[in-house]
């Protein structure tokens, strides 16, 4: 089912999370809201679960007018951050919920929500542990759970809260794949929160990138990645290293020579011992071994201004470089964006 | 090897006095005016023993000071549990007011909760005047008993559920009705069973306090033998008659009530919690 959403607001107090947001979320798709804290992306994703009101605008689902409608109605499933499990209940109890509130005549029998459970379970595999409670179940696991809870009742739209926010790395890298390959099992459009730009890469077919109560780009992971809208697109996405360099563009020629900035990725600046044309001289800051890659902050001459070059080990192996020495930093890839220099 | 004693692992100095001192302390407190109460009681034989503590004046004072206990402890459950919900849920105006009313019964001594009560139950008082003739009697009967034990109840009950009710998520009510759970149920099912624990404190609380209560009842209860009688006005009454013996084998009955009604509740306390792990 699509999601559509017309220029939606919301105000809290003096705060405005949402200014005029359009967007349209098509059907069977995974797609992530993406930014900042107060970017509004929470807010939006509630406004979509009905969880909060806008202050104007209108939510339709498949076309047909939800605005006004009760969440109870809007057969939504939403995942929250921190699980919002039942802690009372077990996780067969949480799982079943859904259904055993259903009214007398649409609820399934005893019999056959225990079968809907248990392959519910099994599609998060968590089969072993169906009369455990919450509390006796890890992160990970409880997060799963409430995957499954909200399932249960075959929602038409599943929102995520920042699900893997509250996990730990190597689990929340985990689960997001796991993620992954269950909405291609199971095709609920669904849409899901994070400030993580990994994770939206990762996960999400779409990507829109929220900033101040406003969307700035909707598009593709690799459209947002390599074509960034704007300066906050790109900076958000990745690192961002600022070259100043003279505006080539011919209109130009009869203005003073205009100083334009251009964008460049740390993985994107080559680090060379050799002077080429496009490179500029710098010299050797600092030295870091991240994991698989080496960071090189370096201090461009007569600048004043710092870049961090990306290189891999085995090109830093093969420089050799030493903190103190002169190098040239050569952008490989660079982008303008004409009229805003400011992040 | 043997063990080495818990007092070097710890961070924290002075286990040993503060053990030996919370021992000694209780003992002072607790254990010996108990343990002089079972003694006391110990002179009488086991036959003079059960006359006394089974004459019928003395059983129907158990039956008015337990049953009045229990529905005023009942009641407030309930409303301490409404008024509790409207304090932490709703923003009104003169909140701190009436939540600083809510402890009004706790700070107010006995005997002015008395004579305010039974002045207003009263056939002449303000709300006695209304109800006397629609054949409500309240004061100077087993009403009156309960509402004095309801009125000195109320504040355990909010004070207890208060806290665990601020604390409990707002997400938690909106997954249920993202489930498509309706208010009722979301209270029913959801809110109630993490309340339990807490309400189960106040409700007990609120009983042992009203089976205590002396001061604010015996002014509005009439205290007449056999019907509105209390127990601890039983046991004054033995003792303003040298009968020493005699009050303390009827305290020692109270006191193993309230021993069982605590377990009791315990009990119940630990299934409403049996989910923590």
């Amino acid at each position: 089912m699509s999601i559509e959403i017309v220029s939606v607001n919301k105000q809290f107090g003096s705060f405005t999370a949402l200014n005029d947001v359009n967007l349209t979320v098509p059907s069977g798709e995974l797609t992530a809201l993406l930014g900042p804290s107060g970017s509004g992306k929470t807010t939006l994703l509630r406004i979509i679960a009905g969880l909060e009101i806008p202050d104007g605008g209108a939510i339709r689902f498949d076309g047909e007018e939800t605005t006004d409608r009760h969440v109870r109605e809007r057969q939504v499933g939403f995942v929250f951050q921190h699980y919002a499990l039942f802690r009372h209940m077990t996780v067969e109890e949480n799982v079943a919920f859904g259904l055993t509130v259903k009214p007398r005549k649409e609820r399934p029998s005893k019999k056959e929500i225990r079968e809907r459970v248990h392959e519910l379970l099994r599609l998060v595999q968590l089969e072993g542990l169906a009369d455990r409670y919450p509390t006796q179940l890890s992160g990970g696991q409880r997060q799963r759970v409430a995957l499954a809870r909200a399932l249960a009742v075959e929602p038409k739209v599943l929102l995520l809260d920042e699900p893997f926010g509250a996990l730990d790395a190597k689990v929340r890298v985990e689960l997001r794949r796991w993620l992954r390959r269950l909405h291609d099992e199971i095709h609920v459009t669904s849409v899901f929160v994070t400030h993580d730009q990994e994770e939206a890469l990762e996960v999400a077919d779409r990507i829109v990138v929220m900033n101040k109560g406003r969307i700035e780009q909707v598009g593709t992971p690799a459209e947002v990645y390599d074509q960034p809208a704007n300066p906050f697109v790109f900076d958000f996405l990745g690192s961002v290293n600022l070259f100043h360099c003279r505006a080539e563009q011919g209109q130009a020629r009869a203005a003073a020579p205009e100083l334009s900035v251009g964008y460049v990725r740390s993985h994107d600046i080559e680090v060379e011992r050799r002077q080429s044309e496009d490179a500029v001289e710098a010299e050797v800051r600092h030295i870091q071994a991240v994991g698989p890659a080496v960071r090189v902050e370096l201090l461009v001459r007569g600048t004043g201004k710092t870049v961090e070059a990306e290189l891999s080990r085995d090109g830093a192996d093969r420089l050799a470089l030493d903190v103190g020495e002169t190098v040239y930093a050569r952008p490989r890839k660079m982008q303008r964006f004409v009229g805003d220099y400011q992040i | 090897m043997a063990t080495r004693p818990i007092t070097r692992n710890t961070v924290i100095p002075g286990f040993t006095p503060t053990l030996g001192y919370t021992v000694f302390y209780l003992s002072l407190i607790v254990l010996l005016p108990l343990s002089a109460l079972v003694v006391k009681t110990a002179s009488l034989t086991w036959g003079e023993f059960f006359a006394t503590v089974t004459a019928p004046r003395v059983v129907a004072s158990y039956k008015v000071t337990f049953g009045a206990a229990l529905a005023a402890a009942g009641v407030n459950a309930l409303f301490g549990l409404l008024v509790a919900w409207v304090l932490v849920r709703y923003r009104l105006p003169g909140k701190r007011f009436i939540d600083a009313l809510v402890d009004f019964p706790f700070a107010l001594p006995t005997a002015v909760a008395g004579i305010t009560l039974s002045s207003v139950y009263a056939a002449n008082g303000w709300l006695g005047q209304y109800l006397e003739p629609r054949g409500i009697k309240v004061a100077f009967t087993p009403v009156g008993i309960f509402v004095a034990m309801t009125f000195i109840g109320l504040p355990f009950v909010v004070r207890t559920v208060q806290p665990v009710l601020e604390e409990l998520e707002q997400e938690v009510e909106e997954a249920a009705a993202c489930l498509g759970a309706n208010r009722w149920q979301t209270f029913r099912r959801v809110l109630l069973p993490e309340l339990l624990p807490a309400l189960l404190t106040g409700f007990a609380l609120a009983f042992a306090r009203g089976v205590g209560e002396y001061g604010s009842i015996i002014f509005i209860a009439g205290n007449m033998p056999m019907v509105s009688e209390i127990t601890p006005l039983l046991i004054i009454t033995k003792l303003e008659q040298y009968d020493y013996a005699g009050a303390t084998a009827i305290a020692t009955v109270m006191l193993l009530f309230s021993f069982l009604m605590l377990l009791t509740v315990n009990l119940l306390q630990k299934w409403s919690r049996r989910h923590a792990a």
